[in-house]
């Protein structure tokens, strides 16, 4: 019992970067913009947060500046793709690549340096009095670090904020259907440059997790594709926020599943295994296609980009 | 103050003036992540130039890293033209590789022409099978083929990694994780000083541009692409054209992996998926879905990469550098395009000529009436 806890506890931890993104990723797409750059945003988050925490001590300091990192990637995506109309997928894909490339640059003089000693304490697990005693559900969820709980607070905060607020219904209305969102006076161009910053932020967070709490050192290509993993998170997640969580841990527990197995006698191999996410998501996206149901499709202008006159 | 108006036309002059606007901007601000690294942005380029194409050896080694990337791109430039945003060439590649490696590994006794021969179909059925998946999905139910895609490439790649160290593991490499390298019947005869893949890139270069302008699935592809709702009021058989142009984006990414594996890395392995299929995504894209253009692009885009390796070794600086100066051009001509499809023109606030011409009129009888 006690090893399933510790494993559920360890499955959330590993989730957490995956949430992050995803919930960013969602966001983006709920304004109808696909942005296929987001292992690029969570590496250029991972840098800098790293890069500003160790130069700094300051664990707030660096994750604000891993949301602005994040936030900045996910501006020049909005620019492109709003202003300028480039296409979608390309650009988003170039993002990737000059995020990869921009986290290799900066963070060379930093390989193989550990999160600094401030930092990792700030974020030491921190038991919250009752609910941490809650049998079983206690010691999973609520003896976690404070960047875990800020998780939990943003998962909150935007299932309110879509399916709570005027706002948020504006938003999910822009990405359905932007041309009647449009005539009903809400400003396209505005929700959608917000929105992509804000997922850009989210998923620079993510990556500050990982190079700051998770690992916590800077590696050559920390994420280790994750930032892919959450756009098919995303659909996992039917572009809600609160499921959303059970995606990214279920993730999170196939990430260190492997390890975990190895000394066991269970003998599936770690690789076969690891396929398992990919497989999933495609299943689950297949499903989805097959059921079309209104609830659980893609936002119908995703991807498609909204211009006016060209309507 | 700025309206933007769509370009009727636009002189060819006028949009490569502006896509070459767009690539000196992207070379100066790349050089000014150059320049914090205390190095002389103009020294530089000049070495990667230098690097790609400064001796035999060079230029060789840039067009070996050519091949793959204007054959998979030449595949990826036929799905996009019909709007299908196929990101799995990676994995389409791989298994490409794979397939033509389980003969090279197990049916080498083969005739060398025959095996090669067998080897070329099955790298392009390797490809063909995993981009056919996700085209049926797309055909039978509209399933988004972007996400498919990409996780195929992922499921490749891990499938791969457990050949690579289960199964196919090499039991003379030491326990070291490779698989076995190819007999000399498996790999591909040079010609003319390359490995005889760049003979296969011309002729489907070719081939490509043929099929693309002068064929009927070709203009069907281009029609899906332009209009869905076109295509189907002309009576065009939507789920045929995607699941063709799927086959030869497949085969053409599989064919491409094949000839990685046979001729340059003699063997199959994980490490080979350097996001070549990424690449060629960003060559076909610059390229305007262009078979030709392809062909040119691919080769500037190889000088880029075999360039960058070069100035890591000359100055130190990070390989990333170069993956910061593509992703730089790739940015600004991705603006640019904006430039060659709309013009700004600056509102007046004024009123145009004739209303003030008749507005001054109708004060001058206003006046006279008076």
């Amino acid at each position: 019992m006690d090893a399933v806890i510790s494993f559920l506890a360890a499955a959330i931890v590993a989730g957490t970067p995956l949430l992050f993104a995803t919930l960013g990723e969602i966001i983006t797409e709920k304004s109808g913009n696909l942005n296929l750059g987001v292992e690029g945003m969570m590496l250029m988050g991972a840098v800098t947060g790293f890069g500003v925490g160790l130069s700094t001590g300051n664990p707030i300091l660096a994750i604000i500046s891993a949301a602005i990192a994040g936030g900045i990637g996910g501006l020049v995506f909005a620019f492109l793709t709003i202003s300028l109309r480039a296409n979608q997928v390309v650009t988003g894909l170039t993002l990737t690549i000059f995020g990869t490339g921009f986290a290799s640059f900066v963070g060379k003089s930093f390989v193989g340096a550990m999160s600094p000693e401030s930092i990792r304490l700030f974020f030491r697990p921190i038991d919250i009095p009752v609910l941490g005693s809650i049998p079983f559900i206690g010691p999973i969820f609520f003896r976690q670090d404070a960047f875990v709980y800020l998780s939990y607070i943003t998962v909150i905060a935007l299932g309110l904020y879509l399916y709570n607020t005027s706002k948020g219904l504006n938003l999910r209305a822009i990405g359905e259907n932007p041309g009647a969102a449009d005539a009903a006076s809400i400003n396209i161009n505005l929700y959608k440059y917000l929105h992509i910053l804000l997922g850009g932020a989210l998923a620079g967070l993510g990556g500050a997790y990982l190079s700051l709490v998770y690992i916590p050192a800077w590696q050559e290509g920390v994420t280790a594709g994750r930032g892919w993993i959450a756009v098919a998170l995303v659909i996992f997640a039917v572009w809600n926020p609160y499921k959303a969580i059970i995606g990214a841990y279920v993730f999170g527990g196939l990430d260190i599943l492997g390890f975990r197995l190895q000394g066991t006698n269970i003998q599936i191999s770690q690789y076969l295994l690891s396929m398992l996410p990919y497989l999933v998501t495609i299943g689950v996206l297949v499903a989805i296609s097959m059921r079309k149901s209104k609830r659980n499709s893609p936002p119908k202008g995703l991807g498609i980009p909204y211009f006016r006159e060209e309507r | 103050m700025f309206r933007i108006i769509k370009r009727t036309e636009i002189s060819k002059k006028n949009s490569v003036a502006i896509r070459g606007v767009s690539i000196v901007l992207a070379l100066i601000v790349s050089g000014l992540f150059i320049m914090v690294l205390s190095l002389n942005p103009l020294e530089v380029y000049k070495s990667m130039i230098d690097g790609a194409f400064g001796n035999d050896y060079r230029v060789f080694e840039t067009l070996r890293k050519a091949i793959p990337l204007c054959i998979t791109a030449l595949g990826i430039a036929v799905a996009f033209k019909m709007q299908f945003w196929n990101i799995g060439a990676e994995g389409q590649l791989m298994m490409g590789a794979c397939f033509a490696t389980y003969f090279a590994l197990f049916h080498s006794a083969m005739p060398k022409p025959l095996l090669l021969t067998v080897m070329i179909i099955a790298g392009m059925a390797g490809g063909c099978i995993w981009a056919l998946i996700p085209a049926l999905f797309k055909a039978k139910w509209g399933t988004n083929e972007t996400i498919v895609t990409l996780m195929m490439n992922y499921v490749a790649i891990k499938f791969i990694t457990f050949l690579q160290y289960g199964p196919w593991k090499d039991p003379n490499a030491l326990g070291f994780p490779k698989i076995a390298s190819f007999p000399k019947n498996a790999i591909l005869p040079d010609f003319l000083g390359l490995h005889i893949g760049w003979v296969f890139a011309v002729i489907l270069v070719v081939l490509i541009y043929m099929f693309m302008k002068h064929t009927k699935i070709g203009f069907e592809t281009a029609v899906l692409g332009e209009s869905e709702k076109t295509a189907i009021y002309a009576g065009m058989n939507i789920k045929k054209i995607i699941i063709i142009a799927m086959l030869l984006g497949g085969g053409l990414a599989g064919l491409s992996g094949m000839i990685q594996a046979s001729a340059v890395s003699n063997t199959l392995s994980v490490s080979m998926a350097v996001g070549t299929g990424y690449t060629a995504i960003i060559v076909a894209w610059l390229s305007g879905l262009s078979a030709p253009i392809i062909a040119v692009v691919s080769i500037l885009f190889a000088a880029l990469l075999e360039g960058g390796s070069f100035i890591q070794t000359a100055y130190g600086i990070p390989e990333s550098a170069a993956l910061i100066l593509q992703s730089m051009i790739l940015f600004f001509v991705l603006g640019s395009e904006f430039f060659v499809r709309y013009k700004l023109v600056r509102k007046n606030n004024t009123a145009s000529p004739d209303v003030s011409k008749a507005k001054a009129q109708g004060l001058a009888t206003a006046k006279e009436v008076k």
